[in-house]
C-alpha cells in the first residue's frame, strides 16, 4: 500500500454551483462526520493535495482557474465531480454560462451524485478516489 | 509613502469556500484600495425563465444560493403569489416563517464558524458546525433534505410539521440554546477573538448609509432597518426588534449575528404556540400575468425579487438583488487602510455569498 492512500489531502474548489455541495465537502470535516480521522486534510495549496474536489459546473472565466489548479498539482492526482452540476451541469445545464460537467475540461475518476451532494455519497467519492489514486502511484513506480 | 504593490487575492484561497476575485493595492503593510472582480460563478439563471415555466421555475429558484435555499424559493413563490392574488392560508404562512428562522440559525451558525476559520480558531470552527449539523437534523426530519428542501410551493408549502414535531423542534432548540451560549461566549468574550475583531474594518453609520449596506452589517452600523418588520408570512403576528449595536466593527456585526441566532430560537417559540390549524396550500389556476416586487430579511441581509409575467405559463423576466452584491461596496470601504492580516476576516464579515450575487 501507499503511503497517500492512508492519508488522502483535498483541495476544494467551487466552480459555479450553489454552496449546497460546498458546505456539503466542509461539513464532511467537522465533527459529525470527521474525516481527518482517517487523515483526509483539506489543504488550500494545490501543491500538497492529493484529490481534487469539484463542485459545479464550468464557465468561461472559471475554466483556466481550474486547469491551473488541476496542473499544479503532483502526480498521481485524482479528480472527483461532486454533485450533479459537476457531472453534467443539473438544473443549471441548459443557462447561457454554464459549459458543463467537469469532464468536458479535465479528466473525471470519480462522480459523485446528489442535489445537493450528502457528506456520505462525499466520503464515499472520496475513498472511491483513494483506489484510483493507489493504482495511478502502481502505475508511476512501474514506469 | 511606500512603493505600491497589487496582490491578487482568489479566486481559489484557503479562506474563501467561493471564489472571488480581489486585486489588493498595498502600501507597505496597508490596503489602499481593493478592486473586486466577480463571474466566477455566474450561471444565469435569471434568464433560465423562459426556459422553464413558473411552477418548475420554484426549484430553479430554490437553487440561487445552498445556504438560505428556503428563503429564496419563498420570496419567489411570494413575488408570483402576489401577481395571482393568491391568498397563502395561515398555517402555510407560519410553516415558512419557521422553516425561514430555522434556515438563519443555520447561516449564521455556518459563518461563525467560518469566522473562526479565518482567524484561526480551529476548534471554534469545528464547534459551530457540530451544532448546525443537528439544526440540518432538524431540516432533515421535516422537509427531507439537508440544504435543498423544494419544499415551498407557489401557494404555500408542500409539507406540514405535526404538532409533535413542532414540540421537538422546540425541545431541540432549547437544548441547544444551553450549547449555544457556551460557544457564543468564546466569540463575545474570549481574548483572542476579541483582540482580532474590536475595531477592526469599521464601518460608520454615514458610510453604511452612503454605500447601501444591508442586514446585519447595516445593524451592526446603528442602523435599525429589518425587512421582517415589513410583516411579511407570520411575521405580523410575532414581537420582535431588530438587533442592533453602534460600534460598527466586526465584533459587532458578530453581536448583532449572535444575537439574530438566539432571537430565531424565541421567533420559533412564538410561532410553534400560535400556528393555526388548517391548509399549508391553496390550488393554483391559471397562469401569472402582470408584475410584482418582494422584499425579504434574509440571514445576509435585505433581499429583493422582481418578477413580471405575461399570461403565459413562462416568465418574461425574474430578477433578485441579493444582499451580498448590496454589501460588496461597503466591504470595499472597510477594506480601505486596514492591514494585509486582517482582508480574511473582514472579507467573511460581510458573510459573502458569491452564489447568490453571480447567480
Amino acid at each position: 500500500m501507499n503511503f497517500n492512500k492512508k492519508s488522502p489531502w483535498i483541495l476544494h474548489y467551487d466552480g459555479s454551483s450553489c454552496n449546497g455541495c460546498d458546505i456539503g465537502v466542509l461539513a464532511c470535516l467537522t465533527p459529525l462526520y470527521d474525516v481527518e480521522r482517517f487523515g483526509v486534510i483539506n489543504t488550500g495549496n494545490p501543491r500538497h493535495a492529493d484529490i481534487l474536489l469539484l463542485t459545479g459546473s464550468l464557465n468561461a472565466q472559471n475554466i483556466p482557474v481550474v486547469q491551473q489548479i488541476y496542473d499544479q498539482m503532483p502526480e498521481p492526482k485524482v479528480v472527483a465531480a461532486i454533485g450533479i452540476c459537476a457531472t453534467s451541469g443539473g438544473i443549471f445545464a441548459e443557462c447561457y454560462n454554464v459549459v458543463g460537467g467537469v469532464d468536458k475540461v479535465l479528466p473525471v475518476d470519480v462522480y459523485v451524485p446528489g442535489c445537493a451532494a450528502r457528506p456520505q455519497a462525499i466520503i464515499d467519492g472520496v475513498v472511491k478516489a483513494l483506489s484510483i489514486l493507489d493504482e495511478k502511484q502502481n502505475a508511476l513506480k512501474g514506469r | 509613502m511606500g512603493k505600491r504593490t497589487v496582490i491578487p487575492f482568489g479566486p481559489q484561497h484557503p479562506v474563501l469556500p467561493e471564489p472571488i476575485h480581489l486585486d489588493l493595492v498595498l502600501e507597505d503593510e496597508k490596503v489602499v484600495e481593493a478592486i473586486p472582480q466577480i463571474g466566477y460563478i455566474h450561471r444565469g439563471l435569471e434568464k433560465l425563465v423562459e426556459k422553464r415555466d413558473f411552477k418548475q421555475y420554484t426549484y430553479v429558484a430554490e437553487r440561487i444560493c445552498g445556504i438560505c435555499s428556503f428563503m429564496h424559493g419563498m420570496g419567489y413563490c411570494m413575488a408570483v403569489e402576489g401577481i395571482m392574488e393568491i391568498e397563502v392560508p395561515e398555517r402555510g404562512k407560519f410553516l415558512r416563517t419557521i422553516w425561514a428562522e430555522v434556515s438563519r440559525i443555520h447561516s449564521h451558525l455556518l459563518w461563525l464558524g467560518l469566522t473562526a476559520d479565518a482567524f484561526g480558531f480551529e476548534s471554534l470552527f469545528m464547534h459551530s458546525w457540530r451544532l448546525r449539523e443537528e439544526v440540518l437534523d432538524l431540516f432533515e426530519q421535516t422537509t427531507g433534505g439537508r440544504v435543498i428542501f423544494s419544499v415551498c410551493d407557489i401557494g404555500g408549502v408542500r409539507k406540514d410539521i405535526d404538532a409533535e414535531m413542532l414540540n421537538t423542534m422546540v425541545s431541540v432548540l432549547t437544548r441547544m440554546e444551553k450549547e449555544l451560549r457556551d460557544l457564543t461566549d468564546v466569540f463575545l468574550n474570549d481574548m483572542s477573538v476579541k483582540h482580532r475583531t474590536v475595531g477592526v474594518g469599521v464601518l460608520s453609520k454615514e458610510k453604511a448609509q452612503e454605500t447601501g449596506a444591508v442586514g446585519p452589517m447595516a445593524r451592526a452600523s446603528g442602523i435599525s432597518v429589518d425587512m421582517r418588520t415589513l410583516g411579511y408570512a407570520a411575521y405580523k403576528h410575532l414581537q420582535f426588534e431588530p438587533i442592533t449595536a453602534e460600534a460598527g466593527d466586526s465584533y459587532a456585526r458578530m453581536e448583532v449575528r449572535i444575537g439574530e441566532v438566539y432571537q430565531a430560537i424565541e421567533l420559533i417559540r412564538q410561532c410553534v404556540e400560535l400556528i393555526p390549524e388548517g391548509d399549508v396550500i391553496t390550488k393554483i389556476k391559471g397562469n401569472p400575468n402582470g408584475e410584482h416586487f418582494i422584499r425579504l430579511e434574509q440571514p445576509r441581509g435585505e433581499v429583493i425579487y422582481y418578477v413580471k409575467a405575461n399570461g403565459t405559463s413562462f416568465l418574461d423576466r425574474f430578477r433578485v438583488r441579493t444582499p451580498t452584491f448590496a454589501n460588496v461596496p461597503a466591504l470595499l470601504e472597510t477594506l480601505k487602510d486596514c492591514d494585509l492580516a486582517d482582508v480574511p476576516i473582514l472579507i467573511l464579515t460581510i458573510d459573502p455569498c458569491i452564489s447568490c450575487t453571480e447567480r
